[in-house]
């Protein structure tokens, strides 16, 4: 016995492993699994498509550009690079309600915040308040590294807090010829995240003294910690213009939020009425050739106003019902011939 | 002793190179200058035998090994990038963590090199300290050293199953004739024992060795690797040269058997030695698909720098679009804005550096982790397991698994690959009558039939033999059935196990005589026993048979084991004997699915059980006792070096005529009258392939003629003819020769191989006069071969004509079935063969290569031009046959003949063009009497000629040009040795194991690596385009959209397991379905490229339509962004829409292609669903469907369809119907 055992030592094992049949599972792209599949897929998706359709088209979208390009523009005048501190006013009225909370986004198009470059210049050490990158910023920077006249830090560095959005707005609706303030909520729009850890202020008070020998970036009209000069809490890295800011977006057409419009006589939404938008124009696009906009919307369960992907839900929908009926022809054709 | 000083050493060291270089050795003893310091030793310059296969030293293991993976272009390319990275200007990711991939890939790289070579070390270390016999002159004795003491000039004593540990030169042996037996299994993988004989007259006097004596000089040649070659010669102090050859030559690695002890000079040691010198490791092949792989990277690379340009001029013409300074572009760092162009000219290297992707690093890691994994399961595979020899397939060549899916033509030897390679005798012609040998026919039909029938058999066997065989007595009583059915299945067990001695089978030892033959051999006997001065021919034959050989008989009591298959297991109480053992795993490192060897057991136990349970032998008493004969049965066993021998010996004796011993100088026979001849040997002409034939010169002990017995092939035979065999019968001659030609022609077309005997007396004045050249000729040093032959040319004139035999090689199991299924497969299968054109017709026929429908295309012709018109002519009839349309279904298969003589010349330049082109057009070619070199030109030239891919299969040392010649060289470890095996790819224990192999290992492998290539340039490409495509929308400023710890790290972590589990497991077909239909081995073929260059195209166009959904609503910039998105119902809306986009054509595209026109592994697929029973009904319908002989290469023919099922063909098949109908939808 342990002879005939012996005999055999290089006898391969006898498993379903070693001897490849270990149970598989082979999708077979039958016909009687992909039609009724695709008919099935088919009517979800018009479902879908149908749901995302309605969604969207209740979003209620107000968009103004506010460029200035055109010489009748409001804006024309501010439009001019040479011209500083100008202020224009945009008139535009609103044919029924907007329902609330309404969401003020300002947009800029041909914007590339995702210019490679661009988008590393930042010292995210800084940003969560770390000192010691106060004094030696990190090297992508530059050229926004070191500043001023005998070339101290730049705080916050970078190209993308240089470059960061400063116009500014205030909505009025006018009553009766009486212009009324819209009251404008600036809180929460960053993300949470964002505000709670990412970005941090340094834990010295006051918050000036941790930018002692730090240079504000060349762009900017204020150091850090006066960028709002309301709100002392709104300051420094936290402030909720410079997260938002700070957000890159993905692509060169993009908007930003703003401002919620929650609090009192508008909570509900924005009314048909007449408004006027005041608008501090200190930013520069001609550049670029951009644009910039406010856009005033709702949202919903899906965000802002998206009519693409219900369409493409729909058109995927009836796509696959369509494909599923022709392989049935074909199916039927060539498996069940005339015979019968 | 200017030991220390550098400039004496480097002169020693020049001329010691000087000295190694030199075309002739001339070495000397060492024990003069024993004890002496290096400086003073003769043989200072030539290496130790201590040996050395590692690759690299600890201290220069990491440059070593860098430098070595530094030739593969694909780490330059990747430490390329890695230093582009820490450019600033260009750099796209972190520079630090861009380095991480390439220092993985290299360090795994490194760490399994390491590994190897540890592995080596300690081989080496083994094998350097095992024990060894070498002579000192303080001790005057022979001392335990190691091995890598020996040193050349040594005296080295070897005991018997002692493994000789350098070359020796043999002086001295235990054997008073000077003899040695050696068993070179470690080496060529020969069992068969070979006799070494001393050099002579170096030390005969003394019956001990006296090695301080020994003061003459040994010339020998430079080291090579011929283990068959040694040229040598030993100067006496009195200036008298001895030559010798590697007939005194014992090599490092052989055995000693049957001899106490053997001294030797070592003459090359350690990395001299001839083993080691043919120890060159794994082949590296580059298979089809690799050298495919490779165009498919350049392309990739092209692409890349296509995609890169793109970058780069779009950047430039965004730049140039733009009207001032936008705050959003950054200035370098002197605060200006650089120019578009040189800012693109930038953009182009960052590009790169973001679209490496596309190049996958760790492709290459990844194939060979998946042929490893792939030959795992190969070897693993048990039906490629031989039970007989306990072997597995052995993979020597690890990356060319793939290539075996894709075979077209496959050239097969026939003897020993088609053929059992085991000789039965089956018939014999004496002096021009032939004796059938009815009875052992008959013997043989029962030995064939199965085992289950057995009992059947032997109860039926109606009329037993009147006389002379064991077996009437035991069916005479059932009791004695049983037994004999027992010890029958006892003999077949042996055989089974592969009993320790060759040729032991039932099968080929046992003949039994034709009743006839005996009555005229007992009649001579007679008449020799009244009037001893005259020989019969009957006797001459049967001598001729006995003497003219060169089999070693050795006795069963000595009786040694297979060491190669089973080293540990037999042998590791002598710890030397691990050698085999070790040099196999030195040799075989990389085989890293190499068998293993259970050496849990215990010896002891086995040895026992083998001393009371001896493998049962044949009791060769048998067919003699009921003559009332005594033959000791100890079993006396016949080694011979080719089995024909074997087999005509064993016939001698069933007829009387026993060969008791044989040393170089005498032979002894018994004879059936009891009387024992020994026969002086004055010569024996050996057999070579030029003359075909050998002979063995004796003296006649009583009438003190000199005979010259003479066998071979019959055409080297039939012009040799001269004297009639005596003068009584000379008007009989001409008939004799003639009536024996007719015989010959007829075993032929039996397929029996066939031998002639001749005899011839050679007169002593003439023997004396050959002797005398004879001698000069053995002792010349140049051309000693060529002088060799010249003078057994000489000798082997005017032969007088005995008779011939013809003997059985049997095919070998499921051969036919496997040469068909390989032809269903579209594999054309040529055999290429030395034997006779009728043998390898007859053989053709049995083996199914050539079909009794077939148009058998018959070339043999003697001159060229006669070769040239016939080629013409039959080209033209056959295009003129192929082209007919009448004949598209009707044609037989046409299949060629040609012999060795017309092939050579339809390999000549001017007409191998045509050659090929008719040979293509055949279905199988069979070539006859074929020389290993042509073999080889002709696999050469299809290959080359024809562009496909060509396996050769075969099992001995004349294949091995063939299978070196061929894309894939399949080795058959059988009784020819392992010199094929050792040339081979693959070596495998039959060729029946060449079906699963091909169809179903070849099928898989293929697919899978195909597949798993295409899967992983989808996916980068993917990925690569995704960024690509986002390059529109971001100003062509190398933004990577995605993090880049995602994209650097894609390759390597993220998506490798994926392809390597699908290339090692993935399983398209059943193995069932894949050996039931023979025609799927090609639906794998060829579609590579088109698929191919689909996917990449695809993938592009597919990550397009992706990219410009998702810019519908993607962020970047990743901090919380996946979990932002992972809350947004949107992302999960966008994901089920890309997937239903993504799939939507594919699957349409199947489901059409189903229902129109079904591919064959489709269908195969819907039969593997089906349970067993009904599968192998279908199976069986499909290709009975397809018809016999209908079935046309051009296209695969149309199965019946499970889903349709066209051709109800009997009754029973309804319920199948109904079964299959139940999934048609």
């Amino acid at each position: 016995m342990v002879k005939e055992e012996n005999e055999l030592v290089n006898r391969p094992d006898n498993t379903a492993f070693t001897q490849q049949r270990l149970p598989a599972w082979q999708p077979m792209l039958s016909a009687g699994i992909i039609i009724p599949g695709f008919v099935l897929i088919g009517l979800a998706f018009i479902g879908i498509g149908v749901a995302l359709l309605i969604t969207s088209r209740s979003i209620q979208v107000l968009e103004l550009d506010y460029t200035g390009e055109d010489q009748d523009s409001p804006c024309f005048r501010c439009s001019d690079p040479a011209v500083r501190n100008c202020t224009c006013t945009l008139q535009f009225s609103n044919d029924r309600l907007i329902e609330g909370p309404v969401f003020f986004y300002y947009g800029l198009s041909n914007y590339f915040q995702n210019y490679r470059r661009y988008g590393v210049s930042r010292d995210d050490g800084q940003l969560y308040g770390d000192l010691s990158y106060f004094k030696e910023p990190y090297d992508q920077c530059e050229p926004y590294r070191f500043g001023g006249g005998n070339n101290q830090p730049i705080v916050p560095c970078g190209s993308i807090a240089n470059s960061m959005f400063n116009d500014t707005f205030r909505l009025f609706q006018n009553i009766n010829g009486q212009r009324r303030e819209v009251p404008l909520d600036g809180k929460g729009i960053a993300w949470w995240t964002d505000y709670n850890i990412k970005f941090r202020n340094p834990t010295v008070t006051p918050l000036r003294d941790a930018f002692n020998g730090t240079v504000k970036p060349p762009f900017w009209p204020r150091p850090a910690y006066e960028l709002d000069t309301s709100d002392p809490a709104n300051n420094g890295f936290i402030n909720q213009d410079f997260l938002v800011w700070m957000r890159t977006a993905a692509l060169p057409d993009f908007r930003k939020l703003y401002r919620r419009i929650t609090e009192g006589d508008y909570a509900n939404g924005l009314p048909a009425g007449n408004y006027s938008l005041d608008i501090s124009y200190n930013y520069p696009v001609m550049s670029f050739s951009g644009r910039k906009r406010v856009v005033f919307s709702n949202v919903s369960w899906m965000g802002g106003k998206n009519e693409f992907l219900g369409i493409a839900y729909l058109v995927i929908g009836t796509l696959c019902i369509v494909m599923s009926v022709v392989m049935l022809i074909v199916y039927a054709k060539f498996k069940f011939p005339e015979e019968e | 002793m200017a030991w220390w000083n550098p400039l004496a050493q480097i002169r020693d060291a020049l001329t010691g190179q000087r000295v190694r270089e030199n075309d002739l050795r001339r070495l000397v003893s060492n024990l003069p200058y024993e004890g002496l310091g290096k400086k003073k030793q003769p043989n200072r310059h030539f290496p130790g035998n201590s040996i050395k296969t590692t690759k690299y030293t600890l201290l220069f293991f990491i440059p070593l090994n860098l430098f070595e993976q530094f030739h593969r272009l694909a780490n330059i390319y990747f430490v390329g990038l890695a230093i582009l990275n820490f450019v600033p200007v260009v750099n796209a990711f972190e520079p630090e963590v861009a380095l991480i991939p390439i220092c993985v890939i290299l360090s795994l790289t490194a760490l399994k090199d390491a590994w190897e070579d540890f592995r080596r070390y300690q081989s080496d270390k083994k094998l350097n300290n095992m024990p060894c016999f070498i002579y000192s002159r303080k001790d005057k004795q022979f001392v335990e050293r190691r091995w890598k003491d020996a040193r050349v000039g040594d005296f080295v004593k070897a005991l018997c199953n002692e493994i000789v540990p350098a070359d020796l030169l043999l002086l001295h042996t235990s054997d008073r004739n000077g003899m040695c037996h050696i068993e070179t299994s470690n080496l060529d993988g020969e069992t068969n024992l070979k006799e070494r004989k001393v050099v002579p007259g170096l030390c005969v006097t003394e019956p001990d060795f006296e090695p301080e004596s020994f003061n003459s000089v040994v010339v020998c040649e430079k080291p090579n690797s011929n283990l068959n070659y040694f040229k040598c010669y030993v100067e006496k102090p009195n200036e008298e040269k001895v030559g010798a050859g590697i007939g005194s030559l014992l090599l490092r690695g052989c055995t000693v058997r049957n001899t106490d002890h053997a001294v030797g000079f070592v003459v090359y040691a350690g990395h001299e030695t001839k083993s080691m010198l043919n120890n060159n490791g794994t082949r590296y092949k580059r298979s089809k698909l690799e050298r495919k792989l490779n165009v498919d990277v350049i392309f990739c690379v092209i692409l890349l720098l296509a995609m890169c340009l793109v970058g780069a001029l779009g950047h430039f013409f965004w730049r140039q679009a733009l009207p001032g300074v936008p705050p959003y572009l950054v200035p370098n760092s002197n605060g200006q804005v650089d120019s578009p162009s040189l800012s693109s000219f930038y953009m182009f290297f960052s590009m790169i550096i973001l679209l490496q992707v596309l190049i996958p690093i760790s492709l290459y890691v990844s194939i060979e982790l998946v042929k490893i994994g792939q030959i795992f399961f190969i070897t693993q595979d048990i039906d490629l397991y031989d039970e007989e020899t306990d072997s597995r397939i052995q993979c020597k060549a690890l990356n060319i698994t793939e290539d075996l899916g894709q075979i077209e033509y496959i050239f097969s030897d026939k003897t020993g690959t088609l053929t059992e390679n085991k000789m039965v005798f089956r018939r014999c012609s004496i002096m021009g009558t032939e004796y059938p040998h009815k009875e052992n026919a008959i013997r043989l039909a029962v030995i064939d039939e199965p085992e289950s029938e057995e009992e059947v058999i032997y109860t039926q066997q109606p009329q037993s033999p009147q006389h002379g065989w064991s077996l009437d007595a035991e069916a005479s009583s059932p009791e004695g059935t049983h037994r004999h059915h027992g010890s029958r299945q006892k003999n077949k067990f042996a055989g089974n196990a592969q009993s320790n001695v060759a040729f032991s089978s039932p099968l080929e030892t046992e003949v039994i005589p034709d009743r006839k033959l005996l009555g005229q051999v007992s009649v001579a006997e007679s008449t020799i026993s009244s009037s001893s001065q005259k020989m019969d021919p009957y006797l001459d034959f049967f001598l001729a048979l006995a003497i003219c050989n060169t089999v070693v008989v050795s006795m069963a009591t000595a009786r040694r084991q297979r060491t190669h298959k089973y080293p540990s297991s037999f042998q590791s109480t002598n710890p030397l004997d691990n050698f085999s053992n070790l040099l196999t795993k030195a040799s075989s490192l990389r085989k890293v699915f190499a068998p293993k060897r259970d050496r849990s057991f215990s010896d002891a136990s086995f040895k026992e059980d083998d001393r009371f349970n001896p493998f049962p032998k044949v009791d060769d008493s048998g067919v003699f006792s009921s003559r009332g004969q005594t033959v000791e049965s100890n079993g006396r066993n016949y080694e011979a070096e080719s089995p024909d021998e074997a087999a005509l010996v064993y016939a001698a004796k069933a007829y009387g005529f026993i060969l008791l011993s044989r040393t170089p100088d005498s032979v002894t026979v018994r004879l059936p009258s009891g009387q024992v001849l020994v026969f002086e040997v004055l010569d024996t002409l050996t057999f070579d392939s030029n003359r075909k034939r050998m002979s063995v010169l004796v003296r006649h002990p009583i009438t003190k003629e000199c005979v010259l017995y003479t066998k071979g092939a019959d055409y080297s035979i039939m012009e040799l003819l001269g004297a009639p065999y005596a003068e009584h019968l000379s008007g009989n001659q001409k008939t004799v020769v003639a009536d024996t030609q007719y015989h010959l022609d007829c075993y032929a077309k039996e397929g029996l191989r066939t031998l002639c005997f001749t005899k011839k007396v050679v007169s002593a004045q003439d023997y004396n006069v050959w002797s005398v050249s004879r001698q000069s000729a053995m002792a010349a040093i140049d051309g000693r071969e060529q002088l060799i032959m010249d003078t057994a040319v000489q000798l082997e004139t005017n032969l007088s004509l005995l008779g011939a035999t013809g003997i059985e090689d049997r095919l070998q199991e499921g051969v036919p079935d496997t040469i068909l299924a390989l032809r269903e497969a579209g594999i054309k299968v040529w055999v290429l063969t030395g034997d006779k054109l009728e043998t390898a017709v007859n053989i053709g026929y049995a083996c199914r290569l050539l079909e009794d429908e077939d148009l058998v295309i018959n070339m043999s012709c003697k001159n060229k031009l006669v070769c040239t018109s016939i080629l013409d002519s039959t080209l033209e009839e056959v295009r003129r046959y192929g082209n007919d349309p009448r004949n598209v279904d009707t044609t037989p298969d046409i299949s060629l003949v040609i012999d060795g003589h017309t092939l050579a010349m339809l390999l000549s330049k001017d007409l191998h063009g045509r050659f090929v082109d008719l040979a293509k057009r055949c279905r199988s070619v069979l070539c006859c009497r074929v020389t290993p070199l042509q073999k080889s030109g002709m696999v050469k030239l299809i290959r080359e000629k024809l562009k496909v891919m060509t396996l050769a299969v075969g099992d001995g040392a004349n294949d091995v040009n063939m299978i070196q010649a061929a894309d894939i060289g399949i080795g058959i470890s059988g009784q020819e040795g392992m010199q094929a095996v050792m040339a081979s790819d693959f070596a495998i224990s039959r060729f029946k194991h060449l079906k699963k192999l091909l169809l179903v290992h070849g099928h898989w492998c293929y697919t899978r690596l195909a597949n798993m290539i295409i899967y992983f340039f989808f996916k980068n490409l993917a990925n690569v385009n995704l960024l690509f495509w986002y390059q529109f929308f971001c100003g062509f400023t190398a933004t990577a959209m995605l993090d880049y710890w995602l994209l650097i790290f894609f390759n390597l972590f993220f998506t490798s397991a994926p392809p390597i589990m699908f290339g090692i497991m993935d399983r398209d077909v059943s193995a069932e379905v894949l050996l039931g239909v023979p025609e799927l081995y090609r639906t794998g073929q060829g579609a590579g490229t088109v698929v191919h260059w689909i996917i990449m195209l695809g993938s592009v166009a597919v990550s397009f339509i992706l990219t410009l959904l998702y810019t519908s609503c993607i962020t970047c910039n990743s901090y919380w962004t996946l979990q932002k998105q992972l809350a947004d119902p949107i992302f999960y809306l966008i994901c089920i829409i890309t997937t239903v986009v993504a799939l939507l054509p594919r699957y349409t595209f199947h489901v059409m292609r189903n229902s129109i026109a079904p591919s064959p592994i489709v269908q195969a697929r819907h039969l593997d669903r089906l349970d067993a029973s009904t599968k192998e009904v279908w199976i069986k319908e499909w290709r009975g469907y397809r018809g016999a002989g209908a079935v046309k290469r051009s296209k695969l023919s149309d199965p019946p369809s499970p889903n349709n099922p066209r051709t109800p063909t009997s009754p029973d098949n309804l319920e199948n119907e109904i079964t299959l109908t139940s999934f048609k939808i």
